[in-house]
């Protein structure tokens, strides 16, 4: 079904998505003209699939359960932020924040994604064809951040549990995010998610592995400067 | 939180609409700046004559036009709204010593040999519908819509900031160490009309346009000298650039054809610009000078 931003309202696009008819198994739809609106197809919480024809504005598919949101364009601040569950695929580049606080589903970000990518993330995948921006994964708690381009500064600041995946530079690492070593499971994971995200050219054993020195946890008197 | 907007034009194509696209960048930006909006817009008629924009301030605008026809026989003036342009081939300096003794209470929002400003109180799209900004043609222009902060909701306190001739800047964020530099400044000569930070790094690029650095040299020492949150949008006769501060919380986003580059704190402010969805569209990275036409 051809949802038309220009005809419709956002709320009114955004309830019919968040409200769908149970019983009906059509659950193909289209939303045209997004034209940089904010909040598009947030808090839906039904298994269906979204395409969204050009580009749109701040937390597209926030909150999002189970639906399966492709955006044919650019995405601003927030995509996908505090996801639950389901897959959101960015297929241009996404601005700063890009799956901030998320619990868990799948983020594909073809292009680049700018700072703060993955922002306290807490359970989600975000898979980053491109390069990041500076202060990704910064107090991540859980979850993979993969990058398959380069990581700009501070990377993993004040990092908790978040495995994190780079194949190319890293500027500079955050407080207590360290380099660590690649090992079989670490491989099988990383190989999976690729799999998932539709990577082929590129082996996971060709990857950086970066995660918590676990300094940090708790307040100790010789860390107080890195506080 | 504010809006800025600003569009740069590549070719002649779409000088005629160039008030049109910037109206309704404006009007898209509203939502992040509902207390007052200002634009500047070049137009470089070649003729040699200066362009002073002035805010009547509720002075009388007849007994001004009078007077001031006196003092300069060639004034050309038009009244916009509460805002006039004057035209005449009278320099600044001259000018503006002028206007200081006789006319006090009315203000200069601007002055070149292209740039006309425009800045008011209100609703940006009321403030675009007064000042008529859809029917101006130009080659580039900058606007701005404010959420005010940290001075009054006055036309003093509104952007764009001219400190310079032919310059102007828009400025999303908000600076820490804006008194301290006043305070340098002025004692190299500045003068300050209001409060607002951002006229203090307007003054800061004007001073060191003056000793001949560049636009990008200028900002890029910007970078270093001005501490805060800021993506700042200057225009100069000839183009304009955009820098973001390194931390870049403040945002913007580009997007560039063969016949226009436009800047914007959101997407949806360009989303009506023709062809935009198969333009080159970046986010400016933090800490970098991107520049057009200077």
């Amino acid at each position: 079904m051809k949802l038309d931003l220009k005809k419709l309202k956002l709320r009114e696009i955004n309830n019919k998505l968040q409200n769908i008819d149970k019983k009906i198994n059509k659950r193909d739809f289209e939303i045209i003209n997004p034209e940089g609106n904010h909040a598009v197809c947030a808090g839906l919480k039904d298994e269906m699939s979204v395409m969204i024809k050009g580009h749109v504005g701040y937390y597209c598919g926030g909150m999002n359960q189970n639906a399966s949101i492709t955006i044919d364009g650019n995405v601003g601040t927030g995509v996908g932020e505090n996801m639950m569950s389901g897959k959101i695929h960015v297929k241009g580049n996404a601005s700063q924040s890009a799956g901030a606080t998320a619990h868990g589903g799948l983020l594909v970000i073809e292009g680049d994604a700018s700072s703060r990518c993955g922002i306290s993330m807490k359970g989600i995948d975000i898979i980053v064809k491109g390069s990041v921006g500076h202060m990704s994964a910064f107090m991540a708690q859980s979850g993979t951040l993969i990058v398959c381009g380069n990581a700009g500064e501070a990377l993993g600041d004040s990092l908790y549990e978040t495995e994190i995946y780079v194949k190319g530079s890293v500027k500079s690492l955050g407080a207590d995010c360290v380099e660590k070593k690649m090992e079989k499971k670490h491989i099988d994971h990383l190989t999976k998610l690729l799999k998932k995200a539709n990577i082929k050219n590129l082996k996971a054993n060709s990857f950086k592995r970066y995660g918590s020195a676990r300094k940090l946890y708790n307040f100790n008197i010789d860390n107080v400067s890195n506080y | 939180m504010c809006g800025i907007v600003g569009i740069y034009l590549k070719t002649k194509k779409f000088e005629k609409s160039l008030g049109k696209f910037l109206s309704e960048m404006l009007n898209n930006m509203s939502s992040r700046g509902p207390d007052s909006a200002g634009f500047a817009i070049y137009n470089d008629e070649k003729n040699n004559k200066y362009k002073y924009s002035l805010c009547l301030n509720n002075q009388d605008f007849n007994a001004f036009k009078k007077q001031i026809k006196k003092i300069i026989k060639d004034a050309k003036i038009v009244k916009i709204s509460d805002h006039v342009i004057l035209k005449t081939k009278e320099k600044p300096s001259k000018l503006l010593d002028i206007m200081g003794k006789n006319f006090n209470e009315i203000s200069i929002v601007g002055y070149g040999k292209s740039i006309e400003i425009f800045k008011q109180v209100g609703n940006p799209k009321d403030v675009v519908e007064r000042f008529n900004l859809k029917k101006l043609s130009g080659s580039h222009g900058i606007g701005h819509t404010r959420m005010a902060t940290e001075s009054a909701i006055t036309t003093d306190g509104s952007h764009p900031y001219s400190t310079g001739e032919d310059e102007c800047l828009v400025h999303n964020g908000s600076l820490s160490n804006h008194n301290n530099l006043r305070r340098d400044l002025v004692k190299k000569g500045n003068l300050f009309k209001s409060e607002n930070d951002t006229e203090v790094a307007a003054g800061y690029i004007s001073r060191n346009l003056l000793n001949k650095k560049s636009l990008k040299e200028t900002l890029t020492d910007g970078l270093n000298d001005l501490d805060g949150f800021y993506t700042f949008i200057t225009g100069t006769k000839n183009g304009f650039a955009i820098v973001r501060d390194e931390i870049a919380c403040k945002p913007a986003v580009v997007a560039e054809t063969k016949d226009y580059v436009a800047i914007a704190s959101e997407f949806q402010a360009m989303a009506h610009l023709p062809k935009v969805n198969s333009a080159k569209i970046f986010e400016p990275e933090p800490g970098v000078v991107y520049s057009w036409g200077n």
